[in-house]
């Protein structure tokens, strides 16, 4: 299986049908995507696929159809993704285990609508559970982010 | 801060000892002196007292023994010691430390005892005191009970203030240059020309001088970090993706297991066939363990796969199959001999309601609830010869060394337990059935670290869930008010359950089945609240405000119902009856908040109010509903509460709402039934909770009267669902006395 992940090219022997989720966490060591449900109910292991958000745990490592980013490229904390600031600054996560997938798919909500409603960010950002209850904060750092990413 | 000092002078020993490479600082109550966590890593000569701040020439290190599930406690911990330090929480190690009955938790089983909370007796006081020593002596390092910054904020600031009087006193030894005419600032001495000595630069010297001991804690009016909003400490990292949790554990040459337990909780493992499961790519070993059986294999999906090949005979366990036959055998618990307290007793119930012409009866219930963290249960385990290491997130892990130590025979000084963040808990973590299937599993193949991980099909349908609850109520009115209330509380034996499994069980009554109950400060002329406890069915936890989950449902459900009959306001009537005035003020807050002006808003719309008292917070909550086509909506859900000073103020408004939004979605959706033994829910699909399109505007406000600092983590929780419940019932004149709400109604 060849695959590139943030960048990186990587040939791997494992069963094709393996979920892209545990390519990523137990064969490569990246585990900033996180295992919540495996069936797609949770969203916690949202990573990009040529740019689009998936839930890693439904993608099987041979289907994969493009380059995969994950949360660990995306910024650092010198040069954070506009999105991770606005999550910075909100102070959005709790226990912060489902962020990394809420941020994922924000920032593809962003990219496909640079000004969503209310109404548009439930559409989207539904399908990611937060067991903490952050929500209120997500919607509004997703406003915030939404704002800066024009202005720049 | 005279009495401050007093204070100070009472409770604690403090000191400071050289370590390895520097100075500890440490503070423990005199009177019960616990023997110091570092002695073991000690070289001769060298000693050490119980430390949370650690200063060594290549660094800063703060111990926060209370765990992070979410919550912010590591944060929140650091900033208390920072405060006094004068350091930048952000740029210092901030290390969870080894379990040691010094971190122990002086509150969490103080607050089992069957005492109003509010209750400052002579008894309860002597008691309250008696727990305490117990909890010092034993394993009792929990988190949990919203206790972690009551129980001690005053250690840590004063851990910090004793560490920077004595790095003062090392700068001023070393400069000849008066104590007085020294500041501290940022990890440093500064002189009087601006020079600035570094902490880390005096460790050594700090470490050969008596501790300044004679410290007051700073007044809060001169507090640079507390009070004010500021960044916790875990924020960036969760924003990052760069925090590890326990299921992110990698260790070289780690290999990966799950486990497959008996559906039946406690049944045991009978006969199983593993030769399908063996036979897996990467699949190296079938393991017994504790109710259940394990995979390991060189990858976690692996390790999934296999053990659905497994065939096992599962033994049954000794109670009811299914929930309907709990059920039913909760219903019939509430009998006479089954009556286990009658904390509250006013006035004379059973006369009041012989002369009413009309007595108002109600009967509620809530179900068993999962936990069901997004993190999965996981704990990585490393067997060796004459040591064992532990990585997880627990909220026990004095509990976690212990089993650990009886599984493997090393001795409980070789063992380490690492307590990492955990991706949610709510109470999961007050268990460690998990971390014992996973030392299990490594102790059979000593040598290779081995990281265990449940599905989430398993965690939920293996948790030790919030048990099934139900209460009877009587009640009459009478012009226009409540006159008498009369609940009994039928629980299952929570505090036996949970406590047996991990620490050991109280004498007296079960205060867990009557929490959020009998200990409202309500003044209602003929108010008595029973207890009855069914027997042991499956086993059960402690679930995010446990007892209080259930039983202020049923409280604020029947006084509404009460009210209603009364023809009174729900908000008035309620101040009327309030005796508490830090109680009085929260539920004046919240109609200030929301302009209260009764519960019709208009057509198709309804507005709740709840008021709860629990873990030491007032909370009162008003939920505002709409009748849309689809179904219910909550538009907006306003928050008033009292946790004394507020430390923390922008964490403080994410508990609030988160735990509001805990207790609004469990409410709306969820529940587990029990077929065969077995949990029929196995996933979100099936336990969703709230998410973000159903979530309303929130509004917070903390007031700041209460005498004493408490947690957050919590007290949101209880009055949300029956806010919600009366906010249904204002909309639509349809009462919902069970739970979840959508067994009833639809949520839009």
């Amino acid at each position: 299986m060849r695959i590139t992940v943030d960048g990186t090219a990587y040939e791997l022997d494992v069963e094709d049908d393996m979920p892209l989720l545990w390519v990523l966490r137990d064969e490569l060591g990246i585990t900033a995507p996180k295992y919540g449900c495996g069936i797609a109910q949770c969203g916690a292991c949202t990573v990009h696929i040529d740019g689009q958000a998936v839930r890693s745990c439904q993608v099987a490592g041979a289907d994969v159809w493009g380059a995969v980013t994950t949360i660990a490229s995306l910024g650092t904390a010198e040069a954070p993704h506009p999105v991770q600031a606005a999550w910075i600054r909100h102070q959005v996560a709790q226990c912060g285990y489902c962020q990394s997938g809420q941020i994922m798919q924000a920032v593809d909500l962003l990219s496909v609508n640079p000004d969503p409603s209310d109404d548009d960010i439930d559409q989207v950002m539904s399908g990611n559970l937060c067991r903490c209850g952050t929500y209120p904060r997500i919607r509004a750092a997703i406003h915030d982010a939404a704002r800066a990413l024009r202005e720049t | 801060m005279s009495t401050m000092r007093k204070i100070v002078r009472r409770s604690f020993l403090i000191g400071s000892a050289a370590i390895a490479g520097g100075v500890a600082f440490g503070a423990y109550y005199v009177n019960r002196p616990t023997p110091n966590p570092l002695l073991g890593d000690l070289a001769a000569g060298e000693a050490a007292i119980t430390p949370f701040v650690k200063i060594k020439s290549d660094g800063i290190t703060l111990i926060v023994p209370r765990a992070d599930t979410g919550q912010g406690i590591m944060s929140m911990q650091a900033h208390l010691i920072a405060e006094e330090l004068d350091v930048d929480p952000h740029d210092v190690t901030l290390d969870p430390g080894q379990p040691h009955q010094a971190y122990y938790n002086g509150i969490i089983s103080a607050n089992s005892l069957p005492f109003n909370p509010l209750d400052e007796g002579p008894v309860a006081r002597t008691v309250r005191d008696l727990m305490d020593t117990v909890s010092r002596l034993t394993s009792s390092q929990f988190t949990g009970g919203s206790s972690s910054t009551s129980d001690l904020q005053e250690r840590l600031r004063m851990a910090g203030a004793v560490a920077r009087e004595t790095l003062k006193a090392a700068a001023s030894a070393r400069t000849g240059i008066p104590v007085v005419q020294l500041q501290t600032e940022n990890g440093a001495v500064i002189l009087p020309d601006g020079t600035r000595i570094a902490y880390t630069d005096l460790a050594s010297e700090a470490a050969s001088i008596e501790a300044v001991t004679d410290v007051a804690l700073r007044a809060q009016s001169d507090w640079r970090l507390l009070g004010k909003p500021f960044q916790r400490t875990d924020i960036v990292a969760k924003s990052l993706g760069t925090q590890a949790y326990g299921i992110d554990k990698t260790l070289p040459g780690m290999l990966h297991a799950t486990v497959r337990g008996n559906p039946g909780r406690g049944g045991g493992l009978g006969a199983y066939d593993a030769t399908a499961a063996l036979a897996m790519r990467g699949v190296s070993a079938v393991v017994p363990v504790t109710d259940g059986i394990a995979v390991v294999a060189n990858n976690t999906w692996r390790a999934f796969r296999a053990a659905e090949l497994l065939d096992v005979d599962w033994p049954a366990p000794d109670y009811p199959a299914s929930s309907e036959e709990m059920w039913e055998a909760l219903s019939d618990a509430h009998v006479p001999e089954n009556l286990n307290s009658r904390l509250r007793d006013d006035g004379d119930v059973e006369a009041a309601q012989a002369e009413a012409s009309v007595v108002i009866t109600a009967e509620y219930r809530t179900p068993f609830l999962a936990h069901a963290a997004l993190e999965p249960l996981s704990a990585t385990v490393l067997v060796e010869a004459d040591q064992v290491t532990v990585w997880t997130s627990t909220q026990i892990p004095a509990v976690v060394r212990d089993a650990a130590a009886k599984i493997t025979g090393v001795p409980a000084e070789a063992i380490t337990v690492h307590a990492l963040p955990g991706g949610g808990s709510f109470g999961r973590r007050l268990d460690h059935d998990y971390a014992i299937q996973a030392i299990e599993i490594a102790t059979a193949i000593p040598g290779t670290p081995i990281k265990t991980t449940w599905t989430r099909e398993e965690d939920m349908t293996h948790d030790f869930p919030r048990p099934i609850h139900m209460a009877r109520a009587r009640g009459t009115v009478a012009e226009g008010r409540v006159t008498s209330y009369d609940l009994d509380s039928i629980g299952m034996p929570l505090t036996e359950s949970w406590f047996g499994r991990i620490f050991f069980v109280p004498p007296g009554p079960d205060t867990l089945l009557v929490w959020g109950v009998f200990d409202q400060p309500y003044e209602i002329p003929n108010y008595r609240v029973s207890g009855y406890k069914s027997g042991q069915m499956v086993p059960v936890g402690s679930w995010r405000s446990p007892g209080a989950c259930s039983n202020s449902f049923f409280h604020e459900a029947f006084l509404s119902e009460l009210i209603h009959a009364a023809g009174a306001d729900p908000l008035e009537e309620r101040l009327r009856l309030m005796r508490d005035p830090v109680s009085r003020g929260v539920l004046e807050a919240v109609g200030e908040m929301c302009n209260w002006a009764g519960s019709n808003i208009g057509p198709g719309r309804g507005r709740g109010i709840a008021f709860s008292h629990t873990h030491h917070v007032p909370v009162a909550e008003v939920v505002d509903v709409t009748l849309t086509d689809s179904g219910i909506r909550i538009d907006d859900v306003w928050i008033a509460a009292d946790c004394g000073t507020v430390f923390d103020p922008v964490n403080a408004e994410a508990q609030l709402t988160g735990a509001a939004i805990w207790g609004l979605g469990h409410a709306m959706n969820c529940e587990l039934t029990y077929e065969n033994h077995a949990v029929q829910q196995t996933n979100y699909h099936v336990f969703e909770g709230m998410r973000l399109y159903q979530t309303p505007r929130m509004h917070t406000r903390l007031i700041g009267e209460a005498r004493k600092v408490a947690g957050l983590g919590e007290p949101a929780t209880a009055p949300a669902a029956p806010a919600l419940a009366d906010a249904i019932f204002a909309a639509t004149g349809q009462r919902l006395r069970q739970m979840p709400f959508n067994r009833f109604i639809d949520f839009a």
